[in-house]
């Protein structure tokens, strides 16, 4: 599977006391899109939150166990500087309202307070921009707020806003389940773009998007980690029947 | 049948709606009708003139609307660390459970209580510390005056800010503050910029709200401003606002020209909350996202 950039040992996730990750163990390689699957419910989103270290900042949120980002322990890393390396993208486009196109793009700087010179900053947003296919569009209403774009516009801006801060993984969190069939085409194709530069982990409820874009897949249910592996080998021939069962649509 | 209620309910919605307009323009008319005969004596001067003098004639409305001014957005400058303070607390450290509960009931008791308390309170408490302060700082001991009226207000218009704060602040979409958090903000950083800009506009018309509240104040105010008609010279004088000169002489008005002045008084008064108003609004118009 080549290098390793995120692994978890015995991971264990809680809401107080109730348990909704069970022994996590999985090494997410470099410079591949690996996808989670699995029904409702089943921990997906709390896995990713875990990555980088959101779950924490939940009500109850609470994790057990270990997780390595490259060869340290992310736990025992500042949580700010683990969310600055590890970039997110939620299920639901959420550009800053208040904010431009321009000053969404530029917002991991502006709300850390990184200073940038101007050529910086203008540089840093076309590069995000382009790499997001948005620039084209957006170029002449860079000082438009982010709200006016349609859906499809906003994840790409917000994929944008992640990318802007040079993460090493990239985490998506079903980012086109609330959009339409063409701009869920065109984000499944940025993100294969992407691999060459970012390590992608990206949850979803589709089995044709894994298989579009993952090279890897890891099936969670209840918690649990059922199988992971190549994601052609686990569409093919899942050795759980667990797995076999949810590809087959019977649940989830 | 049913068509006729739904009709005779809608009417009805429409003339309580239309009596409200009718008393407010009937009460801006009266009031401009019993304010006429002072312009008549004094003309526009009523509103620049520094004197005022009823036993002479003289009547000039400045010291007033100085007054007011003064105190009021001088108890705003006061109450808003801690209004704003309380509005974050509520709106985004503590915004369920039982602590929440308890410090919300507690702010917005202190809306509830009634104004001759504050004033009572005030004149017993805060008078003489203020005057013990005025004796350090070397001024006239009054103990009462702008500055102590600027203190009492200040606590009175705490829950106006406050609450409409707490409001907005735990309005602010968690989605929000979840992709600054995932950028790596630290709290503050997503408070500075990311709740704020959001809530600015639900912020600024609480504060309008406190700034109002604070304007119209009379009976807390008239109890320890020290009812001097003299010009204000100082923060710590005794002064009057608009409101405090109307409660403590419209009794003792016996000429038609000093009830006028009164009365136009209280035409000044309304036309300043109206302007503020309609200014502030402007402005929360701007701010909204
Ligand atoms: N804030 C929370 N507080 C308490 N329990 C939660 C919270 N968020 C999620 N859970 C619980 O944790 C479990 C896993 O939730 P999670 O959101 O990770 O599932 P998911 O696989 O992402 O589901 P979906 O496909 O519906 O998005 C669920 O049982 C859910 O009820
Ligand atoms: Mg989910």
């Amino acid at each position: 599977m080549g290098d390793k950039i995120l692994t978890t040992e015995h991971l264990y996730a809680y809401y107080d006391q109730h348990c909704v990750l069970k022994d996590i163990n999985m090494a997410i390689p470099k410079f591949k899109a690996t996808a989670i699957m699995g029904p409702s419910g089943c921990g997906k989103t709390t896995l990713l939150r875990c990555f980088n270290r959101l779950h924490e900042l939940s009500p109850g949120g609470r994790i057990e166990g270990k997780i390595r980002l490259r060869n340290t322990d992310l736990l025992s890393l500042n949580p700010i500087q683990v969310r600055r390396r590890i970039g997110m993208v939620f299920q639901r486009p959420n550009p800053f309202p208040t904010m431009s196109i321009y000053e969404n793009v530029i917002a991991g700087y502006r709300l850390n307070g990184i200073k940038l010179s101007q050529n910086k900053a203008d540089e840093i947003v076309e590069q995000a921009l382009k790499k997001t296919a948005l620039w084209d569009e957006v170029k002449d209403v860079l000082y438009r707020r982010g709200t006016f774009l349609s859906g499809g516009q906003q994840q790409r801006l917000c994929i944008a806003r992640a990318l802007a801060m040079n993460p090493e993984v990239l985490l998506l969190d079903e980012p086109t389940s609330a959009l339409d069939p063409k701009a869920t085409a065109h984000i499944e194709e940025l993100i294969v773009g992407l691999k060459k530069s970012v390590t992608i982990v990206i949850v979803t409820h589709s089995i044709g998007q894994a298989g579009r874009v993952a090279d890897y897949t890891a099936f969670l249910y209840l918690g649990e980690l059922i199988e992971f592996g190549p994601t052609e080998r686990l569409f093919t021939a899942p050795k759980d029947k667990r797995t076999e069962e949810y590809l087959s649509g019977k649940f989830g | 049948m049913t068509f006729n209620r739904d009709k005779l309910f809608e009417k009805s919605l429409t003339l309580s709606a239309w009596l409200v307009v009718i008393l407010v323009a009937a009460m801006c008319l009266s009031l401009v009708l019993y304010a006429l005969p002072v312009f008549r004596t004094t003309g526009f001067g009523f509103l620049f003139h520094r004197l005022w003098d009823p036993l002479q004639g003289k009547f000039g409305a400045m010291p007033f609307l100085v007054g007011t001014l003064l105190t009021s957005f001088l108890a705003l400058l006061f109450s808003l660390p801690f209004s704003l303070a309380i509005a974050i607390f509520l709106g985004e450290y503590f915004n369920s459970g039982k602590i929440a509960l308890f410090f919300q009931n507690t702010t917005s008791l202190l809306a509830g209580i009634p104004s001759v308390i504050y004033g009572f309170w005030g004149l017993f408490v805060l008078v003489p510390l203020v005057r013990k302060l005025e004796i350090k700082l070397g001024v006239l001991p009054y103990g009462v005056g702008i500055f102590t009226a600027s203190l009492i207000l200040s606590i009175m218009i705490i829950p106006y800010a406050a609450s409409v704060g707490r409001e907005v602040i735990s309005l602010v979409p968690s989605e929000l503050k979840e992709a600054a958090y995932a950028l790596g903000a630290t709290r503050w950083e997503v408070i500075r910029h990311v709740i704020f800009p959001y809530a600015r506009s639900g912020i600024f018309a609480g504060i309008l709200l406190s700034l109002g509240r604070a304007i119209g104040e009379t009976m807390a105010v008239t109890m320890v401003i020290g009812n001097n008609n003299q010009f204000p010279t100082s923060l710590f004088a005794p002064a009057n606002t608009m409101a405090s000169v109307i409660a403590n002489e419209f009794t003792e008005a016996t000429s038609d020209v000093y009830l006028s002045a009164l009365i136009a008084i209280a035409l000044l008064l309304f036309l300043v909350t109206t302007v503020i108003n309609i200014i502030g609004r402007y402005i929360i118009e701007k701010l909204s996202v």
